[in-house]
Parts: C-alpha cells; sequence; structure tokens
C-alpha cells in the first residue's frame, strides 16, 4: 500500500514536470519543472532499489546539467516567453498530435494484449539484491563494462574539448554564419 | 496492491512520449534539449525496472553510462547553442537552415 502511495505521488510528479517543460512558455520555468521531474524519478529510482543512482540522477541531472541550462539560459538572455502559436513548418502541430496520439496507443495496445508485460530469465551473473547496490553496481562497472567505462571517460575528454572549441570567440577574418540565401 | 513492474513501464513510456511531443512542438533549441533528456529520463527508469524485475545489475550499470552520455551530450548541445545564439539572438530551430545546399 505504501509503495502504490509512493509511486503514484513520485509519478504525479514526473508528470506534471514532463508536462511543465514541453507546456511552459518560458525556458527558466522548463528547466525547473525539468528538476522536478528528474527528483521524481530519484524516487523511483529509491523505490526499486537503485540507490546509488538516484544519488547520482541528483547530483548530476539536477546538480550540473540541469544548472547548466540555466547558466546558458541566463548567458544569452533568453529567459522571455515565446510564442508557442508561431510555427514556421507546416504541419509540424499535426504530425507532433500524431506522434504523440500514435504512441500512446501502440502503448494502451501493448498493455491489452500483453498482461504480463516483463518476461524472461532471471540473471545468474551480477545480482540486484538490495543491501549491496554500491557494491554490486561498482563489480559491474569495473569489471564487465571497465572497456566502455575507460571508454567514457574518453568521450567526457572529447565533451569538453568541442565545448572551449565552440564557446571560444569567433576571429574576426571568419565568415559570418548566417548568410543570404539565393545568392548563388 | 503491489507495485509491478509494469506500472514503471508504462510511466516511462509516458515520460517519453511527452519528451517526443515536446521535441516536435518547441523551437527553442534549449527546451528541445530538455525534451531529449525527458526522453532519456523515461529510458532509464524502464531500464532500472528491468533490472530490478530481472534481478540483474546490468541495467543499472547501463543507466549509468546513460548518464555520462547524457552529460556529454548537454555540454557540446548546449556549446552549439551559445555559438548560435551569441550571433543571432532571436533564432529558432526552424531558422537554423544554413546547411542546406
Amino acid at each position: 500500500m505504501v509503495d502504490a502511495l509512493v509511486f503514484f505521488i513520485a509519478a504525479g510528479v514526473c508528470l506534471t514536470g514532463a508536462l511543465g517543460v514541453i507546456l511552459a512558455r518560458n525556458p527558466v520555468h522548463s528547466a525547473l519543472m525539468l528538476v522536478m521531474t528528474l527528483f521524481g524519478i530519484a524516487v523511483q529510482f529509491v523505490a526499486q532499489e537503485a540507490h546509488f543512482l538516484a544519488a547520482v540522477q541528483v547530483i548530476v541531472y539536477a546538480g550540473a546539467i540541469v544548472v547548466l541550462f540555466l547558466f546558458v539560459i541566463m548567458l544569452l538572455g533568453v529567459d522571455r516567453a515565446q510564442d508557442l502559436e508561431l510555427s514556421i513548418l507546416p504541419g509540424q502541430r499535426w504530425a507532433a498530435l500524431v506522434f504523440g496520439a500514435g504512441s500512446l496507443m501502440v502503448l494502451g495496445a501493448l498493455l491489452v494484449v500483453v498482461g504480463e508485460p516483463v518476461t524472461g530469465a532471471k540473471s545468474v551473473g551480477g545480482s540486484a539484491s538490495t543491501a549491496e547496490n554500491v557494491r554490486l553496481l561498482a563489480r559491474s562497472l569495473f569489471s564487465d563494462h571497465v572497456y566502455a567505462f575507460e571508454l567514457t571517460s574518453l568521450l567526457l575528454v572529447i565533451a569538453v574539448i568541442g565545448a572551449v572549441v565552440l564557446a571560444r570567440k569567433p576571429s574576426q577574418s571568419e565568415p559570418p554564419l548566417v548568410e543570404e540565401r539565393g545568392e548563388n | 496492491m503491489d507495485v509491478t513492474t509494469g506500472w514503471y513501464l508504462v510511466l516511462g513510456a509516458l515520460l517519453f512520449v511527452i519528451g517526443g511531443t515536446g521535441l516536435l512542438i518547441r523551437r527553442n533549441p534549449l527546451v528541445m534539449l530538455m525534451c531529449v533528456e525527458l526522453m532519456l529520463n523515461g529510458v532509464n527508469l524502464s531500464l532500472v525496472a528491468f533490472a530490478q524485475r530481472l534481478d540483474d545489475i546490468g541495467g543499472q550499470t547501463v543507466v549509468f553510462f546513460v548518464l555520462v552520455v547524457a552529460a556529454a551530450e548537454v555540454v557540446v548541445g548546449l556549446g552549439l547553442v551559445v555559438a548560435i545564439l551569441r550571433r543571432r539572438p532571436d533564432t529558432t530551430a526552424d531558422d537554423l537552415s544554413t546547411l542546406r545546399g
């Protein structure tokens, strides 16, 4: 009973935040709603005994990624309301509605057809038992997936270098980004 | 009333659909990146639910990698957004057609 209560409250927080992200006119409000969703998901992680991931979710997502979003919003001064109605591409809104409705219908059909959605054998390798979540995760990460782990360090270095290159002040001789179309 | 794995999968799918719809209806590149984060979180929730259900820590390991990739993606994506918006403050995703031949 308590499990269901936690699930429904956290799910409500998640879905409210997600809808807020896509419906808020101000990008700052979208970022704050994203924080709400991320906290809800962290609660769901705790409910499924993924304690380490819940902590990482709060620290990395809410603490780093959303702060980065807010930094960029403040840096660029784009924190004003945006007109949601003004769409240049014709039919984009309809495509979005069709996508959303179609996805929901497929999801509902799957739920109706498949009563018990999860099948598969229990793992014989690493168990996700409750007490030793961090130790088990570390063992999996540093033994089975150690090469992937090393590759992520390479990925992070590449991302940092890319960010530095992109944030560099453009030199004067560089041609402007946006040229008039129709010249050629 | 037991919380089964299917409930978490439904919640993850809903988050994914909301994120994808937002990606299509919003034109501010910053909000579009946030919608990508929503989609990634929906998938993460499904992965953790499967890890719990099948008693396999591997699902949680994959979530860890998804977090790293999401961080790298946001860094590069926001760098691009800063580089573009610094030259043209009012641009939206629809205006970025300079790569068109």
